[in-house]
């Protein structure tokens, strides 16, 4: 739980305002100059594309930092990469590229195991995929779009997550926002936790069913919603709702915590709800053999009626999947628009996640699979908890890879991010509107792919720079073994 | 009896005279002369206001108790996630064992393909295969990341740069997937309170993408140039407002839901005359029209800075997958920050760019391959010219050909079987394999069904004679009851 102490929200606020107030007055002025000169006749009768504060943000407190974000890389998004210096001649509002690269510690790219850049195992048996399948099927899956690697992933997957059958899609996004309105109309009601991601949040929009939010990762509060809802019925008409469908996240992507899944599944069996589980970060990141917060959880999969996951994150491919049922999955390859308008997965990306997932169960022949769940559990352990030893705000649970330092203040963003930089480590610094105002962050990913040098390169490096720029909000612990010395003498 | 009524009456009226003689009622205060009536009124006053702060009468509100919401729970069944399988719920479509191009095997025996849209032939390409091979061994195979965060690699930046020379538009912007670049683009641009018009046929990721906007849709009759003035003519007649109002009007190059054209120099008439900006989706026509495969603007000789917004899915014609928009400055730089799809969303991987980057360059360093394609067209043309029972209902220049049935069953169930069952007979007995179009229950379109050929560049004679041969033959028997 974030706990703000009240002087850095006054100073944070503080902040804020005064940009606010220099944005406007940069807009007073800009607006006098463009009223002198003459506007363009190409314009003359159409509406602008953004109005008056629409773009506000955008313009006058996105632009300062910009060149924190976006960064371009020439390698592969491995432990180390090569990160391309730009350069601006107008005070950041556009930048250009140099072809001058710096190599950087990665802490900010999704490579959970390691499958980022190429790997023994798997790129021959993609590349040789490439040879046979070219890159695209330029075809859809219900034409010509499906091959045998990709009904062999189908299986390999539900194998994988412990459900009868699955079904593929080419991205992530598309999944969420293409299979909650074939599950669930006008008449239904969603109710989705409030920091679940754009996509489920879209398809929700999409669907047309009712949308009611609960406070995050609380069962007690979606059990009152429920019971709310029920007893309520439809707005207006008061008609019993046709169905109700809870959506939630295995990991949150910028908290870092676990969900709490068998309360949450408790809740919903209570009041015969349905559950959709989505596990884009924790599929393949955590639980003892990779199979996510349902094996760390002791949460049976037969429980939740729906799975979605991402193939992005752990397993260094594109593309999202959706295991249940085997009649959901045959309903939804009858009905659902990206099975049958969008183009199919690409056969290369598709070899790739059988190779990943082999590796991962061992039945490539080695144990590589298991040794790096053992090293990102150990790695994301390790950091967490020298991490908050130095006195940073950490968030997140133990076993998640993904950890958010606190920032709060917005001068600090930038500070960060390019001191950072400076000293050739490259982290990832989170503001409005991906997280509420007051609380932005800086969110490191740990690989299974780094070592224990560049762990504590990591570490030396956010300490002092954290130290300059003043985000260790709690008091450092003395290091022990000093004290051990003195005891034992 | 009636004297005693009478008594007490006199004695009453007696008592209320004497009341109103009494010395108060006959005072004087502040020089107003108080009579008995006043006193009457200020009575009447002091009940309204006495009632008037008396609260109204409400039922009580009783709160459900908890027993009964426990009831109530208890009692309600939902419905399952999913309807009843039916049998048609069962078909599997059939599986490649190679390569989608225009030859491939199916279940071992080798198909002539015409159900890929792999327009340009480009699929087996050796010089796209190698520079895929060298960008997997450098770069892997995913980006791990969205744009913003460490997930833009620099053949992103070239693929957008190289697409909008070719394109001859200043800035263009790279999606991951085909089908979510016009949805996103959409709600991007569009917010409640816009207008925006649309023609009904466009396809599924066009309409959730104006259904995410939450703006004001009117759809014009499919490809009818009169509906679309006569839409324009209404919505913006004596409409003041209309100059803060953004609008719009979307439609498609090449519709896939019938292979029709959309006339673009009538569009850009109309968009001028009455202010409107135009978003084009040029899927199927990116790499097919035009004399150097630049699209529906080179085509018609319009200048495309005039058309304001362009998106493309590269899942066609360039044989890549992943999807551009291209446009001004000031609409790619806008996306780049609230389009949903590119900014919650990892990027593309990138030997697909690598892969659409070639693509670009045989194009632009092979404009004959267009021509291959023309006359593959007019050759299959030709060849469906008698069919029985079946006409063509798409333009002569699309790369999609259209087939509707003659004679429709009735319903677009019955059709669909009809249909369904030639495309069976022809795979099984012919080996060719074409297919029908198939409507999600999402789907809001409401155009006939039928069969689509995608004819490719590298298709040869014979395979064009084969599939032409095959639809007379299997349509001639399976149509004959039916005619």
């Amino acid at each position: 739980m974030v706990r703000l102490p009240y002087l850095t929200a006054l100073t944070t606020l503080f902040s804020y305002g005064l940009l606010f107030a220099f944005g406007q007055l940069r807009d007073f002025f800009r607006k006098l100059i463009d009223w002198s000169r003459s506007k363009s006749k190409d314009l003359k009768g159409y509406a602008p594309i953004c109005l008056g504060l629409e773009d506000f943000y955008t313009r006058r407190l996105y632009l300062r930092i910009q060149d924190c974000f976006s960064r371009p890389i020439a390698s592969a998004p491995d432990a180390w990469i090569d990160v391309v210096e730009r350069y601006s001649n107008d005070n950041n509002k556009t930048l250009h590229r140099t072809s001058n690269t710096t190599k950087c510690l990665n802490l900010g790219s999704y490579n959970y195991l390691g499958f980022a850049a190429a790997d023994e195992y798997c790129t021959p048996r993609v590349i040789d995929s490439l040879k046979r399948y070219s890159p695209s099927t330029c075809s859809v899956r219900v034409d010509g779009g499906t091959t045998n690697l990709h009904t062999e992933l189908e299986e390999l997957v539900a194998r994988f997550v412990g459900k009868p059958a699955a079904i593929l899609f080419g991205m992530g996004y598309v999944t969420n926002s293409a299979i909650i309105p074939a599950l669930i109309g006008k008449g239904g009601l969603i109710i989705s936790d409030s920091l679940n991601h754009n996509s489920i949040v879209n398809g929700a929009r999409g669907s047309g069913a009712a949308v009611r939010v609960f406070q995050h990762n609380s069962p007690s509060h979606l059990e009152d919603v429920l019971r709310e809802q029920i007893a309520e019925g439809q707005p207006r008409t008061h008609r019993p709702w046709k169905k109700i469908i809870v959506i939630v996240e295995g990991i949150y992507s910028m908290e870092g915590e676990l969900c709490k899944l068998p309360e949450i599944i408790a809740v919903c069996k209570k009041y015969k709800a349905y559950t959709y589980l989505d596990e884009a970060h924790s599929i393949g990141a955590i639980g003892k053999s990779g199979r996510g917060v349902c094996e760390l959880l002791g949460v049976d999969p037969a429980d939740v009626d729906i799975m979605m996951g991402t193939f992005t994150k752990s397993f260094g491919s594109c593309g999202g999947y959706i295991a249940a049922s085997k009649e959901i999955i045959q309903y939804l390859k009858y009905t659902c628009p990206a099975h049958l308008y969008a183009t199919s997965m690409s056969p290369p990306a598709v070899q790739q996640v059988i190779s990943a997932i082999k590796v991962i169960l061992g039945e490539d022949g080695s144990n590589r699979g298991a040794q790096k769940l053992a090293r990102i559990r150990e790695n994301s352990n390790f950091f967490r908890s020298e991490l908050q030893k130095m006195g940073f705000e950490v968030l997140g649970d133990n076993d998640s890879p993904v950890m958010p330092i606190m920032l709060y203040n917005p001068a600090k963003i930038p500070a960060f991010s390019r001191e950072c930089l400076r000293q050739n480590v490259a982290v990832v610094t989170v503001a409005f509107p991906a997280t509420p105002l007051l609380l932005a962050r800086a969110r490191i990913c740990i690989s299974a792919s780094h070592s224990k040098e560049d762990l504590m390169k990591g570490l030396e490096v956010i300490s002092k720079v954290g130290d300059l720029v003043g985000i260790k909000y709690f008091p450092a612990e003395p290091p022990k073994h000093a004290e051990q010395e003195k005891k034992n003498l | 009896m009636a004297s005693a009524v009478m008594n007490m009456t006199t004695a009453a009226l007696d008592w209320v005279s004497v009341a109103f003689d009494a010395p108060l009622a006959r005072a004087v205060v502040f020089g107003v002369h108080i009579d008995g009536h006043l006193v009457v009124e200020v009575l009447l006053v002091a009940v309204i206001l006495f009632q008037l702060t008396r609260k109204s009468y409400k039922p009580p509100k009783k709160p459900l108790t908890e027993k009964e919401i426990d009831d109530l729970c208890e009692e309600w069944v939902p419905e399952p996630l999913h309807p009843s399988i039916s049998e048609d719920m069962k078909a599997e479509p059939p599986t490649l064992e190679s390569a989608a191009g225009p030859h491939t095997i199916i279940d071992g025996k080798e198909v002539v393909n015409f159900a890929s849209a792999n327009y340009l032939g480009l699929i087996g390409n050796e010089k796209i295969i190698d520079s895929c091979v060298s960008s997997l061994e450098k770069y892997g195979v995913g980006s791990c990341g969205p744009r913003g965060f460490y997930g833009t690699i620099d053949v992103h930046l070239d693929c957008e740069e190289r697409i909008a020379k070719f394109m001859g538009t200043p800035d263009s912007i790279l999606y991951s997937y085909g089908i979510s670049t016009i949805f996103s683009v959409i709600p991007a641009f569009c917010k409640k309170g816009d207008i925006i018009v649309a023609d009904e046929g466009v396809h599924w990721g066009v309409q959730n993408g104006l259904h995410l906007s939450r703006s004001t849709v009117v759809y014009f009759k499919h490809n009818d140039m009169k509906s679309l003035e006569n839409t324009l003519e209404k919505l913006t007649r004596g409409n003041k407002q209309a100059e803060k109002i953004r609008r719009y009007i979307v439609v498609e190059a090449v519709y896939q839901n019938s292979g029709q054209i959309a006339p673009l120099d009538e569009i850009v008439q109309l968009k001028e005359k009455y202010h409107f900006r135009v978003i084009l989706d040029e899927s199927h026509s990116f790499g097919v029209l035009g004399n150097s495969g630049r699209g529906l603007a080179e085509y018609y000789g319009v200048p495309v800075e005039k058309i304001d917004i362009i998106t493309a899915g590269m899942g066609n014609a360039l044989a890549t997958d992943g999807g551009f928009c291209t446009g001004s400055v000031r609409v790619v730089d806008h996306q780049r920050l609230s389009s949903s799809g590119y900014v919650f969303s990892a990027s593309l991987p990138p030997f697909l760019a690598s892969a659409a980057v070639s693509a670009v360059n045989y194009l632009e360093g092979n404009p004959s391959v267009l021509t291959s394609l023309r006359s593959n067209i007019a050759l299959l043309w030709k060849g469906l010219s008698d069919v029985p029972g079946l006409t063509i209902g798409s333009h002569p220049l699309s790369a999609i050909v259209f087939l509707k049935l003659k004679k429709s069953t009735g319903s677009s169930k019955g059709d669909l079987e009809l249909l369904n069952n030639i495309a069976d007979r022809m795979l099984k007995e012919d080996s060719v394999f074409i297919v029908s179009t198939k409507r999600s229950v999402l789907d809001k379109c409401r155009l006939p069904v039928g069969i689509r050929l995608f004819v490719s560049a590298g298709h040869s004679e014979s395979d064009i004679r084969k599939v032409s041969d095959s639809l007379r033959r299997v349509a001639t028997t399976t149509l004959a009851e039916h005619l």
